[in-house]
């Protein structure tokens, strides 16, 4: 692999679509660069190819849509942002989190738990309600933490907020499964 | 084909050659084949006209199979020779497939997947499945008047990695060079969304005769994009065949039936729910073996209420789709219908009912997986010039993890996960000096272990000496763009390397495949050396083609010395072409394969480079 090792495969995720490394990502030049590039890397191009072509367009393909799948998800994003920039994160091992907010996330989870017992969908939608603008109130914070105001170390904690909340997002989804 | 007049520069190139390219309809009840002939796509009928091939296989007791209608017309006399349904059974064990006890074979259960023993020795269900498109291969070549260049085939989208593998088993077992798996809602929306020229998010709620698949697709300027996708790989049509049938019995009164009556007694059904498509009541009359005469009627709302869990069962999956999209009813554009039980009446109101509108059928439900895939095969075998054909991008359908202690699932790649993906996950140690550790791959979205699929097991081993947890085994997961899995597993602290990948075990070895094909050609009478030879030419061609075409457009990126390196190892293998030896031409054939590694990653880049022209870095 590390033979064939092109300046796509070792670039990182900003630099293969083009794009400037920013939390306030357009979107709609994500998804353009995005299906430009598989326009011309992805297998099915290459069905009728030679076994190298083959195997290095399943190797880019990979890579282009991991760093599309990180650009995408605003939590994923961020962390490849602060990974850029140097700061050690530590996200698995440093847990410690605001009183207050674990407190809120205790009775969101005591909410949910309820409303699973009580088989009561409306309940989960009014969860996932609020847990929706409460991602994007998050995420707003941490562009502007990230992007203009360089504080990384105060982003790191919204990321960690983020993380807790995503957490929460695929329990409701788990929740709408046992009830289906 | 001579490379040597193209590697001249300003050489016009040889005129690209429309190579013969089919989708095939694996479908639990009927296949089909289609191509794409002047620019549609059309359905190959057999000699008689017929555009189905109903999937049932019969095997003889002198070796031979009879496929489709012959082996439909013996199947109430014949029935523990006459495999119908086999898709249900493909990359299933015994416990996995649900009312077994209805289907009157003489399984085996071997480890992976069952087997049936039949009249012409035990087979798997791939070997059945091969049978079926090796007749619609058959069709395929005499109809094309020619050797097949590639088929894509396709598989429900809920299809996991033990399924998908034994359907391309089969594939290759039948001689089919396989393009690509291919997704069957994806093959409808292909077949639909250039037909209609939409735009939008679509769903294809797709009731087969064994599967359900709903998948949830946004359709943009050339780019299928599959956003989620659900199902459930046991259900389908023959389930409302089930619940007549177990009602016919019920109503009758009858006795615990003989393999042949329980045949005769569910082919019955299945004609009644035909007619009630059309009808508001149905005969069900038979005469059973003992001399027992069965006659009942079933009405629409009795059919509606003894299948309403059935219809209610299909609406799980695609609130679950919804939900992983991220959307409500309210963001679908409009709902396609595939798969000949979609022409039940309460499953076209049930869903219209659901998304609040008419849903989409305008395109035979049974022909539309087999034009889509036939599309599909005449761009990916490259009969259309760029810039008028289109990409799909395709997501694996269930997550896929690793068996962590207690029995507990750590997801590696999450369902929904557009594909060629890859991931891995570092696992360490647990005691000191531990020298080997073992992993379990499974498929599924549950938490513990025993409510997932298993795929795999496999050992690494010379791991050094070490305390416990200070060992870094990286365990990587790759899924190409069939969907298919393959794990490989390193330890890298000490830079004593140890590696191993694994495919999932229920797929079938190599070498059984072998097995298989010489079986068969032995029994064709077809000479497996004549048979390799011709494969590995075809092989080589290709190739040459492909490196021709590739110095063409990107020459430039190579020196003269690595350009030279590349056009002597083409050489050699064109020289060889004639030669009857076909390991040597396998051998060449490598060697230029690896000759072009590094131009071929050099590429790819210069693909990005020329994707992203013109684009201004902070313009956004």
């Amino acid at each position: 692999m590390n033979a064939v090792a092109g300046k796509a495969l070792t670039s990182n995720h900003f630099e293969l679509f083009g794009l400037e490394p920013v939390f306030a990502l357009n979107a709609d030049s994500l998804d353009s660069a995005y299906r430009d590039i598989q326009a011309k890397v992805h297998p099915d191009r290459f069905a009728h190819a030679g076994d190298a072509e083959r195997r290095a367009s399943l190797q880019w393909t990979t890579r282009v849509n991991e760093a599309y799948r990180t650009l995408k998800d605003p939590l994923q994003r961020a962390r490849h942002l602060l990974e850029l920039r140097g700061v050690d994160v530590a996200f698995e091992t440093n847990t410690a989190m605001p009183a207050d907010f674990l407190v809120q996330q205790m009775a969101l989870r005591e909410s949910l738990e309820e409303a699973v017992e009580a088989k009561d969908v409306a309940s989960l939608d009014s969860l996932r309600k609020g847990l929706v603008e409460e991602k994007s109130k998050l995420e707003k914070q941490l562009g502007e933490s990230i992007d203009a105001k360089n504080d990384y170390a105060g982003a790191a904690g919204l990321v960690r907020k983020l993380m807790f909340l995503d957490r929460l997002d695929s329990e409701i989804d788990l929740a709408y499964e046992a009830l289906d | 084909m001579v490379l040597l007049q193209i590697s001249e520069p300003g050489a016009s190139p040889a005129p690209h050659e429309h190579r013969l390219a089919v989708g095939i309809d694996l479908g639990t009840t009927n296949s089909l084949v289609a191509t794409v002939r002047s620019g549609a796509a059309t359905v190959l009928p057999d000699a008689h006209g017929r555009p189905l091939l109903p999937s049932i296989v019969r095997f003889l007791p002198d070796g031979r199979a009879e496929v489709g209608y012959a082996a439909q017309a013996r199947q109430a006399d014949d029935p523990k020779n006459t495999i119908v349904s086999v898709k249900r059974y493909m990359g299933r064990g015994i416990k996995d497939v649900t009312h077994i006890e209805n289907a009157p074979y003489d399984f085996i259960d071997a480890p992976g997947m069952l087997q049936v023993r039949t009249a012409a020795g035990v087979k798997s269900p791939v070997e059945v499945s091969a049978e079926i498109l090796k007749v619609l291969r058959e069709r395929a070549e005499l109809s094309l008047q020619g050797g097949l260049s590639g088929a894509v085939v396709t598989v429900p989208a809920y299809f996991d990695d033990a399924q998908r593998q034994a359907t391309k088993d089969a594939a290759r077992l039948a001689g089919l060079n396989v393009l690509r798996l291919l997704n069957e809602p994806t093959a409808a929306a292909i077949a639909y969304g250039l037909e209609n020229a939409s735009e939008g998010v679509y769903a294809v709620y797709d009731l087969g005769g064994g599967t359900f698949d709903l998948s949830i697709l946004k359709l943009a300027r050339g780019v299928f994009e599959v956003v989620a996708t659900s199902g459930d790989s046991m259900l389908g049509g023959d389930d409302f065949d089930q619940r007549v049938f177990c009602w016919s019995v019920e109503q009758a009164k009858l006795a615990p039936l003989s393999p042949r009556d329980m045949r005769l007694l569910l082919v019955k059904a299945r004609e009644a729910k035909e007619f009630l498509t059309f009808h508001s009541e149905a005969n069900i009359t038979a005469k059973l073996s003992s001399g027992e005469l069965v006659d009942v009627t079933l009405d629409t709302e009795t059919f509606c209420r003894i299948t309403q869990t059935l219809v209610h069962k299909t609406l799980g999956p695609v609130r679950k789709a919804l939900r992983d999209a991220g959307l409500t009813v309210d963001g679908i554009k409009g709902v396609v219908m595939v798969g000949g039980a979609t022409r039940m009446p309460q499953i076209q109101r049930a869903v219209g009912e659901f998304f609040r509108r008419d849903p989409l059928n305008n395109l035979d439900p049974d022909k539309v997986v087999a034009l889509g895939a036939a599309m599909q095969a005449n761009v990916l075998a490259g009969n259309r010039p760029q810039g008028e054909d289109w990409l799909l991008l395709d997501v694996i359908p269930l997550s896929l993890g690793i068996e962590t202690m207690g029995g507990l699932v750590e997801k590696i790649i999450p369902r929904n996960t557009t594909i060629p993906a890859a991931r891995g996950q570092e696992f360490t140690t647990f005691k000191d000096g531990q020298s080997a550790m073992s992993f379990h791959v499974v498929q599924g979205e549950r938490e513990l272990v025993s409510d997932c699929r298993s795929l795999a097991r496999f050992e690494l081993k010379g791991i050094p000496p070490m305390v416990a947890g200070a060992a870094r085994v990286r365990v990587s997961f790759q899924v190409d763009a069939d969907g298919l899995l393959s794990v490989a597993a390193k330890e890298a602290t000490t830079g004593a390397e140890a590696s191993v990948t694994v495919k999932p075990s229920y797929g079938i070895a190599d070498a059984d495949i072998e097995r298989m094909l010489r079986d068969s050609f032995e029994h064709a009478r077809e000479d497996v050396h004549a048979r390799a030879l011709a494969e590995q030419r075809v092989e080589a061609r290709r190739l040459l083609e492909a490196t021709r075409s590739a110095l063409q457009a990107d020459g430039h990126l190579l020196s003269v010395e690595e350009r030279s390196v590349i056009e002597s190892a083409a050489q050699s293998l064109e020289k060889l072409l004639e030669s009857t030896d076909h390991r040597a031409i396998k051998r060449a054939a490598d060697a230029l394969n690896r000759a072009t590694e590094q131009f071929a990653g050099r590429r790819m880049d210069e693909g990005i480079r020329r994707a992203l022209a013109g684009r201004k870095i902070g313009s956004l």
